[in-house]
């Protein structure tokens, strides 16, 4: 049961990088539009997004429910060194989640629009780069649950070159997703070509982050070249990755939405594969060398029976509802258009 | 202000602001599948357009509990590590479920907001429906949690060691039940009251009188019924927190002393340094009445438990007192509603009634937060009833009250945010939704 729980948390995310990534990431892309285009691109955005933007930011939740059901000791000290991180974290989605809602569904269009979209792209960037200096922080060695003072203990537990670039990466990727999937989301050609615009900016961003993140690594010693380059999956998923990068470039000059999607996600899958193979299970590694790990700090055998029969009920339920959901609100010629709310 | 204070202090606020949400959230799409529901049937414009005005101010209401929630599960583990560490495993089984819950009603959400003239009609309406259904199981199922701090069940406490850990009976531990019920009933009746309230105001002032009137009828139909069942499950609720939290119960009703035939006190100001209660009003044996169905049964005091085991009293027995203050206005006004809906046709057409509603627009939610303040405050010092101190709960790192102050002000701006966005939802009533087709309520 203990690997259909460790299964479910990488799935969640994965799905939330995937999903959640490419709704925050078309908040970057609005915050990178020219004033001019603004307008039409919040509108395309809305229209692929709105539907299913509750469902894709659920997927956090799962992932925490099982960090503290199933493993208290990694998400009791992730609470505490992260603290900071966390509740930056927290107060970008707060502020996302309520400016979207409130840009939508007020019922007078004025002024207060241009404070809403302000918020809510700044979110979209903030947000995700929190995420990404989080979860560059649980692997690179800094976090000191020994550490006395507060700076070592609360703020360089997460502030380090490497955390930031992983960030950064993030922030990038999610960006490119989005705008890889609303390449097929839009209805003029002005606008597509925008798109795929942006999504080669993107694309040369995460390269150029990625190198930054291998570089702070090696300042830093974090052990990522080994962790990449050290075994045989870490090398067939970044080959496959830099295969298909060339394989993206060449269906960007096609324009081919559902190629382009496949090999987007895979391209993220595979970086996610590679940066998560080589050291699991210990989610977390701590200063001098401690670690926290999946197999040995999770919870009592029933807590985990419970837990993993909870996760397996819920996604009979959940999966086919939100593929509907999903499949139901795919552009699908004029149709879709109808799809608006009031 | 000191760490402690500050983490309970955030976390009350956090909690005290995702209750209203997710009770309107849980409740409003009850509302809506009826007015949908008489659309579907009638044909009437009026239902479809107060359906679609309602369901404007629930994606705002629902995207708001939802970020507040995911606050939430955060929060636990940063301001209390030491709690989460432990119980987590124990008490995280209605959580995982929640978790299913939580994710339906927002994919359901996704088809009714955005399904309208895109799906069959009857399978839009339903979708409407699971959102409320999954809200209401998600709300029973994190009250269940709560109920588990109160009512600790599920594992052996030995030496600090929390031995054969059973997840499914912490799930079903004693409170469960009186806790989710009347928390449920209470939503049911707060939402009534503020959406019933408000309609009436525009009700008063003459605009678009057929529209609210619909909407205000369908609202206070259930505010009314929840009104009127909630002291039947509040007297379930105490007889059980008499079983079970003495301590609690003793500093609702400020009862300092163990005794025989115990009166009923009702306001007064409790005095805790001389153990009595000045002012207040008393009903010989009472209070042993209902606690034990016998005037003269005896019942526990604050004297049976050590002082340092004392929930603070005042602040516990206030709250107490405003809840049950209200529940009883907020009956009555449902009696007379009643009353109007089978005997008395012409009270419903007169002002009084209607005026009485737009007073008790905020009762049900004050109502909610007292009764969060006597199950939260009445539990303390503990944070799990009898095991773990909140003290010993809270975070090591300090400046908590930075935090503090940080959420203070960003709950404080959405708030305001919210009641500013509503209001224009009002406002526009009647460019919005007020077509002429529904001024003439005639189906063709």
């Amino acid at each position: 049961m203990l690997y259909v729980i460790i299964c479910f948390l990488w799935a969640s995310i994965w799905l939330y990088l995937l999903l959640g990534g490419a709704d925050f990431g078309a908040g970057i892309l609005e915050l990178f539009t020219s004033q001019n285009n603004r307008a039409k691109t919040r509108d395309t955005m809305y229209q692929a997004i709105g539907p299913v933007w509750e469902a894709n930011h659920m997927w956090l939740i799962i992932a925490i429910v099982i960090l503290f059901v199933g493993f208290p000791a990694i998400y009791t000290t992730m609470s505490i060194n992260m603290h900071i991180p966390l509740t930056v974290l927290l107060l970008g989605i707060i502020a996302r989640g309520t400016a979207f809602a409130f840009r939508h569904y007020d019922a007078v269009v004025d002024d207060w629009q241009v404070v809403y979209n302000r918020i809510f792209t700044w979110s979209s960037l903030i947000t995700p780069l929190f995420l990404g200096i989080i979860a560059g922080s649980t692997v690179s060695g800094t976090i000191d649950t020994q550490a006395t003072n507060f700076l070592d203990a609360y703020v360089f537990s997460w502030l380090s070159w490497f955390s930031v670039t992983v960030g950064l990466f993030t922030v990038a990727i999610c960006a490119f997703l989005a705008a890889i999937y609303l390449i097929g989301e839009t209805d003029t050609e002005d606008e597509k070509r925008r798109f795929i615009q942006k999504a080669r900016t993107a694309n040369i961003a995460a390269v150029v982050f990625g190198a930054m993140v291998f570089i702070a690594a090696q300042v830093e010693n974090v052990p990522l070249v080994e962790w990449i380059f050290g075994n045989a999956v870490g090398i067939t998923a970044i080959a496959a990755a830099s295969i298909s990068l060339f394989l993206l470039w060449y269906w960007l000059q096609k324009g081919k939405t559902q190629i382009l999607r496949v090999l987007a996600g895979f391209q993220v899958t595979m970086i996610l594969i590679t940066t998560t193979y080589k050291h699991f299970p210990n989610i977390v590694i701590l200063k001098g060398g401690g670690y926290l790990s999946l197999m040995e700090h999770h919870g009592h055998q029933k807590t985990l029976q419970a837990l993993g029969m909870a996760l397996l009920l819920g996604s009979v339920f959940i999966l086919p509802a939100l593929f509907y959901l999903i499949y139901s609100f795919q552009k699908k010629g004029g149709a879709a258009h109808q799809g608006q709310p009031h | 202000m000191n760490d402690f204070l500050a983490a309970r202090s955030q976390m009350a606020l956090s909690l005290g602001f995702h209750i209203v949400f997710s009770c309107i959230g849980m409740v409003m799409p009850f509302f809506m599948a009826v007015a949908h529901y008489y659309y579907l049937k009638t044909g009437k414009d009026v239902y479809k357009n107060v359906t679609k005005a309602w369901s404007k101010g629930v994606a705002i209401f629902f995207a708001t509990g939802a970020v507040s929630g995911t606050v939430l599960s955060f929060e636990l583990g940063l301001l209390w590590p030491t709690f989460m560490k432990h119980a987590g495993p124990i008490f995280g089984m209605p959580f995982s479920l929640e978790g299913t819950a939580f994710f339906i009603e927002a994919i359901a959400l996704g088809f009714f907001l955005y399904g309208w003239n895109r799906f069959n009609r009857w399978f839009h309406w339903f979708t409407g429906v699971v959102v409320g259904v999954s809200g209401l199981v998600s709300g029973i199922l994190v009250v269940a949690a709560n109920a588990w701090m109160n009512s600790p069940a599920g594992f052996d406490y030995l030496n600090g060691e929390y031995l054969n850990i059973d997840p499914i009976k912490a799930m079903f531990n004693d409170a469960w039940f009186s806790q989710a019920l009347h928390m449920c009933i209470a939503a049911f009746a707060a939402t009534g009251f503020a959406v019933a309230g408000v309609h009436a105001l525009m009700i008063v002032r003459g605009s678009h009188v057929a529209f609210h009137t619909k909407a205000f009828r369908i609202a206070a139909v259930f505010a009314a019924a929840a009104a009127i069942l909630q002291p039947l499950s509040g007297d379930l609720s105490a007889k059980d927190v008499a079983h079970r939290q003495p301590a609690k119960l003793a500093a609702m009703e400020a009862h300092f002393h163990t005794e025989k035939g115990a009166p009923l006190i009702i306001g007064g100001i409790p005095d805790e340094k001389n153990k009595k209660v000045d002012y207040a009003v008393k009903i010989p044996g009472l209070l042993s009445f209902m606690v034990a169905e016998d005037f003269n049964a005896e019942v526990k005091g604050l004297d049976a438990i050590p002082e340092e085991n004392h929930p603070p009293v005042a602040v516990t027995h206030y709250a107490f007192q405003v809840m049950v203050g209200l529940g009883m206005i907020m009956l009555l006004i449902s009696v007379l509603y009643f009353i109007g809906l089978w005997k008395k046709k012409q009270w419903l057409e007169s002002k009084w009634l209607l005026k009485l509603f737009v007073i008790a627009t905020p009762l049900g939610f004050i109502a909610v937060e007292a009764g969060w303040t006597v199950t939260e405050v009445g539990r303390q010092p503990w944070i799990i009833n009898g095991i773990m101190r909140t003290a010993d709960a809270v975070t090591p790192m300090p400046g908590i009250n930075y935090s503090f102050y940080l959420f203070s002000a960003v709950y404080i701006s959405l708030a305001v945010i919210v009641t500013f966005m509503l209001y224009r939802q009002i406002k526009m009533v009647g460019k919005l939704y007020d077509t002429p087709s529904s001024t003439f309520l005639i189906n063709h």
